[in-house]
């Protein structure tokens, strides 16, 4: 068999997007996912994407996950699925685990693109059958096409809470309100638009104080809150609601950067704990990169842009790209990158992400 | 860039203000309404997203560099084509003729909910608060496979609510049996 160069952990966004740029250069790529299919969020994203129209803004996500597969297959990516990489030893040794046995392999690359993990909240009531993650629940309506229930509670007014909320609608299910603890809506205003004119109310300046139900969830109790985050006694409504959704925030899923030893910095507005990376997005152990929500939580067209970054790099590491061809490349990608992070929405993450580099040169 | 919506808008309601609409370049003021058909571009936030200006077949939207910048609507040039309105990833763009009879008008929006109304349907009219403000007559309903499952649905209103109605009252129907 053919030895594989480059690893790339994740199938989501930023690991086909790496996988491809580093195949379509010579490069020997296989995909590792743990998933039955690839494309990690991406099949759950039914609405159109923002963005620059020349790359794709305007399709939908999973229309744009079934291209990524279909390329990636023409690039000649490899793929394991249904593999769980549970760990990474000195030497780029992965170990795996697939159905009853376990497996080490090893390559000169390892790209990461793990993803991230929805935040919990905790709150009496929150074990109640009912509560979820709002990323769970667009799985189940959008993947297995289970409506969770008939009516929700939504908390989070950030783009997951308020895209979850008008996919739920669309799935056929009410959503009784959404409860947001911040006096004002993080997410886009043309997603909360779209919820108001569906008849969804937004309450900014409300957190969730109790789930109630016997054997699930059959209430919501919510209350306003004042700007230390503190209940207003006596502004307590409660909501009849069967399933409250989660949308508090994604992290980082960093199990396997932290294994194998790669630099951390905190950075709130890359959702916490973060592997330090360079413009090429290597982390601090060299041929370790990262790419995608693992490197700071965005959205799905940075990752994929990042994952680019990432397989080109792996390549003109391998020599497959002269370093020329693959800084021109890297700097079409540095640019359309740039262009997604700004405005008042994306500032916060390129003033993150320069925060990285500062650190790296003063090290 | 200046931060809109800071206070009642659409930062804290999911509602774009009055204020905060009329100050957007995207918003045809009242001559260019009075015209005939047009869009109205009811995008007020420096969001990267530009896919409106490459749909416009007349160069009436402008974005240019950054795409963040807000789309500039040129209402000279729009002939009301509407084929910028089922590509706006935020659905914040809507076709106004308050030409279309005395007493009526038409607005056009993107839908996506099933069940899908029909030409002829008596539906409720909803403004941006989601409340039913009139009573509504489907005229058209256009979803042609290019428009990538997002309808665009065309009803008559009372003239006098041509900038209020934004969408119809969603029908209560899941497509799937739960």
């Amino acid at each position: 068999m053919e030895k594989t160069e480059i690893f790339v952990v994740g199938g989501g966004a930023a690991g086909m997007a790496a996988a491809i740029e580093a195949a379509r250069a010579g490069a020997k790529v296989t995909v590792i996912d743990e998933n039955e299919r690839p494309g990690g969020q991406l099949f759950k994203q039914i609405h159109k994407f923002f963005g620059s129209g020349v790359h794709r803004a305007g399709t939908r996500g999973m229309q744009i996950g079934r291209d990524l597969l279909k390329e990636a297959r023409e690039a000649g990516v490899k793929t394991r699925l249904n593999t769980v990489v549970y760990g990474i030893y000195p030497g780029k040794r992965l170990g795996l685990v697939c159905g009853d046995h376990t497996e080490e392999l090893t390559s000169p690359i390892i790209i990461l693109a793990t993803g991230a993990s929805e935040n919990a909240l905790a709150f009496p009531g929150w074990t109640l059958p009912g509560v979820m993650g709002a990323g769970a629940t667009q799985t189940l309506i959008n993947i297995n096409r289970v409506l969770p229930g008939r009516q929700a509670l939504m908390v989070g007014a950030g783009n997951v809470g308020l895209i979850v909320t008008y996919q739920l609608l669309q799935a056929g299910g009410d959503v009784a309100a959404i409860v947001e603890a911040l006096p004002y809506i993080g997410g886009y205003g043309v997603h909360a638009s779209k919820v108001r004119r569906a008849g969804v109310s937004i309450l900014t300046s409300h957190m969730v104080l109790r789930a109630e139900g016997n054997e699930s969830v059959e209430r919501a109790v919510i209350a306003q809150v004042d700007e230390k985050w503190q209940p207003v006694a006596g502004t307590e409504e409660v909501l009849e609601v069967d399933t409250i959704c989660l949308a508090v925030g994604l992290s980082p899923l960093a199990e396997l950067a932290w294994i194998a030893g790669c630099q951390f910095s905190y950075l709130p507005a890359l959702g916490g704990w973060v592997p330090v990376h360079d413009e090429n997005m290597e982390s601090s152990l060299q041929g370790i990169y990262v790419a995608g929500d693992l490197a700071g939580i965005e959205e799905a067209s940075t990752a994929m842009e990042e994952g680019r970054l990432a397989g080109l790099s792996a390549a003109e590491a391998l020599g497959y790209l002269s370093h020329e061809v693959a800084e021109t490349r890297k700097i079409e990608v540095q640019e359309r990158l740039a262009a997604l992070r700004i405005g008042s929405f994306g500032d916060g993450w390129a003033m993150a992400k320069k925060e990285f580099l500062r650190a790296r040169c003063e090290k | 860039m200046k931060q809109v919506g800071k206070e009642e808008g659409v930062r804290t309601t999911g509602i774009p203000s009055k204020e905060e609409l009329e100050a957007s370049p995207g918003y045809p003021n009242r001559e260019a309404l009075e015209r005939g058909p047009i869009v109205v571009i009811e995008c007020v936030q420096d969001i990267p997203c530009n896919p409106c200006e490459m749909a416009c077949p007349k160069g009436a939207i402008r974005i240019g560099n950054p795409i963040t910048q807000l789309p500039v609507f040129y209402a000279e040039r729009c002939d009301g084509c509407g084929r910028c309105i089922p590509i706006c990833p935020g659905q914040a763009i809507f076709r106004v003729d308050i030409t279309y009879a005395e007493d009526k008008a038409t607005v056009s929006f993107p839908y996506e909910f099933l069940p899908m109304p029909k030409k002829g349907d008596m539906v409720q009219g909803v403004n941006r608060a989601g409340k039913t403000v009139c009573e509504a007559e489907v005229l058209r309903v256009q979803k042609p496979k290019k428009f990538a499952h997002t309808a665009v649905i065309t009803v008559t209103v009372p003239k006098g609510l041509s900038m209020e109605v934004r969408s119809i009252k969603r029908n209560h129907e899941s497509p799937f049996s739960t």
